[in-house]
């Protein structure tokens, strides 16, 4: 390519650079609604009170229009035999882990979306398909979604399920805290039928506070650790368990956030746009340099 | 240079035995993805909810960004650095890159669960997120090779526009618009070239952020702060090792004389950039002492020995031989396994490295979905010689060349 003149080639590149830079005020607004508010909701799971009745996943499925096996079905204890997970046919589950312990009764850990506080899903979407609420429910926009699976990838609990039977609109599902319930001062429809009130619906503040209450005043029966308290930078969902959660098939992880790292990487490279501008003013500049010497020898 | 290179299109037939093949193997992944369109994703791959990314993504996807490279380090070289010397290879590359991308593009849309959707980013913007930067740049720098482009298809048309029949009317004016085209990409063309290597840079780096976000799911040897900064460095390495392997191919399969005098000096160059990407690759492997995973025979330990020494070490000490750089079967071999070193360290980075808490089984790729990719590759492979058959793309010495343009204009029709 032949360059005709200098003044051609600066007004050129004057105006690539402008209409970058001119982009650079709205990526601070392009972020999606990620609300850690001061009083937002969270539940406290006491699993040495559940007893595996599996209540709260019948009542899961009727809050969220699904499929509802026959009632009686619940009395089935053989469902333990395998560990489940949550999927698109079910939002949460419980499981069974049986340590042998004198009692001889499993512990039973119901398994749902743990409404991070700072949620990798969140941060990973690529059209803000999810955010984080006032209320602290971490929700899923149907209409937004492209179905890139991202948040499935970048979600520490494996908690997103996908519609992979599904051709022609498959969604992302996992649990919505009943948003539409705990919206306006309503239960989740789990805890709401939970009947030996296993799991404790508030601020998420308070519950931290209770929780270690239980932990000071019966510590023969906790494990002197709050699971969600710290866990990636902290959850809505927060357990109680009689022995170490590793036990009981929760992931060890790390307090930092999950989305930190990738964002601060991300915001460093795109600081208002500057790194891309620079480079491109370098470049530009260099193949200003270097043109003349070459002067004819261009095609 | 001794002798005038000018890029002809190349006067060949298109059909041979090994292209009815590559039509068979691009039927064959069509009718899998027919499958996926009809009856969902579950259908075709063996993705489910502990496995959310397949080698749709990891080889269709992040390992084809990365083996397009040649496309801005070549544009790089010869039109930002204005070496002209190579400017042989830049068409080629920028083929390459172009048909690469548009099936990057391809491939995320087979592999999103609402390909109606893939517009979205454009307006939804989540600049917290790496994919978001991945999707914006691609989409952006997929327009830019097509602008790139552009100059080949009027330099091909200019003065040989000829529709018949009732259309013959329009000829002149089609003319002149072509002309009016060519000229004022003449004139802007360094904006977009600048723009195509910036937004490559931005991209292959960010290509290497999103796993950064998988956390503890994602094995300690591929997981490091700095893996942005490996993925440019090794999308910048193997930029002209796939060059090479695709000019050595082209040559071979239409019976050109490889063009070793550019080739070499190409080569040249290869060894430093996998210097410079293996140092950082040991330094950080060193300095989160990693290493101690290689002290175990697991599935990941193997294969990111395979990766390093295969596809980085074994190549280094290759391109830094002199009777290496002077062979085409040296020049091949060193630049295969730079290709397969790249090819397998995405394949490690999105799919061997990932392990989900909860992992009942472990993922191997279906038959539909390698079917799906090794098709795409084929229809690839095809759309790259239907091009170079029809427009000027290859270059081949300028006295013979006249000859061979002028027999490839009238004996084709387009």
């Amino acid at each position: 390519m032949a360059l005709k003149s200098r003044r051609e080639f600066l007004k050129a590149a004057g105006f690539a650079g402008a209409s970058i830079a001119g982009a650079a005020a709205t990526p601070a607004a392009a972020a999606p609604k990620n609300i850690l508010s001061e009083n937002r909701s969270g539940v406290l799971v006491d699993t040495t009170v559940c007893i595996g009745c599996r209540q709260c996943e019948y009542a899961c499925l009727g809050a969220h229009e699904l499929p509802q096996p026959p009632l009686q079905s619940l009395e089935d204890r053989s469902v333990f035999e395998t560990k489940r997970r949550p999927d698109h046919r079910a939002l949460t589950v419980v499981n069974a882990y049986d340590h042998g312990d004198e009692a001889g009764e499993p512990t039973h850990v119901k398994v749902q979306c743990m409404h991070c506080d700072r949620p990798a899903c969140v941060s990973a979407c690529i059209v803000g398909a999810l955010t984080k609420e006032e209320n602290g429910a971490v929700v899923w926009d149907s209409d937004k979604c492209i179905g890139c699976r991202y948040c499935m990838v970048a979600c520490p609990f494996q908690i997103p399920a996908f519609e992979y039977g599904e051709a022609l609109r498959p969604d992302i599902v996992k649990c919505d805290f009943c948003h539409d319930r705990t919206r306006d001062e309503g239960l989740p429809a789990c805890v709401e039928a939970c009947p030996v009130e296993a799991l404790t619906f508030g601020e998420r503040h308070e519950l931290v506070k209770a929780a270690h209450q239980h932990i000071d005043e019966h510590p023969e029966r906790y494990e002197a650790h709050l699971y969600g308290e710290h866990e990636v930078g902290g959850t809505s969902w927060l357990y109680l368990a009689e022995r170490p959660h590793s036990d009981y098939g929760f992931p060890r992880l790390g307090h930092a956030p999950a989305p930190g790292v990738s964002e601060s990487i991300q915001h460093g490279i795109f600081k208002y746009f500057i790194p891309p501008v620079l480079f491109y003013a370098l470049l530009g500049g260099f193949m200003w340099v270097t043109k003349d010497r070459h002067h004819g020898e261009d095609e | 240079m001794d002798i005038a290179m000018k890029p002809v299109p190349i006067p060949r037939k298109y059909f041979t035995p090994g292209v009815l093949l590559l039509c068979l193997l691009a039927l064959n992944g069509l009718v899998f993805l027919a499958g996926r369109f009809l009856f969902g994703i579950g259908a075709v791959t063996n993705l489910d909810n502990q496995f959310p990314w397949g080698i749709w993504i990891g080889i269709d996807v992040a390992a084809g960004v990365a083996l397009a490279a040649g496309g801005f380090t070549t544009a790089a070289l010869g039109h930002v650095m204005h070496r002209v010397d190579y400017h042989a290879v830049v068409r080629p590359a920028l083929l390459t890159a172009m048909l690469g991308y548009t099936f990057v593009a391809l491939g995320v849309a087979i592999d999103i669960g609402r390909y109606y959707y893939i517009w979205h980013p454009l307006f939804m913007w989540n600049g917290n997120s790496a994919l978001f930067e991945v999707g914006i740049c691609v989409t952006t720098y997929v327009t830019v090779l097509y602008i790139e482009f552009l100059p080949i298809v009027t330099e091909r048309f200019i003065g040989r526009v000829n529709l018949r029949g009732a259309l013959a009317g329009l000829n002149r004016r089609i003319d002149a618009l072509l002309r009016l085209l060519h000229r004022a990409l003449d004139k802007t063309m360094f904006i977009f070239i600048i723009a195509g290597v910036v937004l490559s840079c931005l991209h292959q780096s960010s290509l290497g952020t999103l796993m950064i976000l998988a956390g503890p799911k994602i094995h300690p040897l591929w997981q490091t702060p700095i893996s942005p900064l490996l993925f440019l460095l090794s999308a910048i390495a193997v930029g002209f090792p796939m060059v090479i392997f695709e000019s050595l191919l082209a040559s071979r399969s239409l019976g050109i004389k490889p063009e070793m005098h550019v080739l070499s000096r190409l080569g040249a160059f290869i060894g430093p950039f996998l210097g410079i990407y293996l140092a950082f690759k040991i330094g950080d492997m060193v300095i989160r002492e990693t290493y101690v995973y290689l002290s175990t025979v697991t599935t990941e330990s193997v294969m990111f020995v395979i990766e390093l020494v295969l596809g980085v070490i074994i190549p280094l000490r290759l391109f830094l031989s002199r009777a290496v750089l002077r062979s085409p079967i040296g020049l091949f071999i060193g630049s295969s396994l730079v290709v397969l070193g790249v090819l397998l360290n995405r394949i490690n980075c999105f799919v061997i490295a990932y392990s989900p808490p909860y992992a009942e089984h472990t993922y191997h790729p279906s038959f539909g979905e390698i079917s799906v990719t090794v098709g795409f590759v084929a229809i690839l492979v095809l759309l790259y010689r239907l091009f170079v058959l029809n427009f000027p793309i290859i270059s081949l010495p300028d006295s013979k060349s006249a000859r061979a343009a002028k027999y490839s204009i009238r004996g084709q029709s387009i």
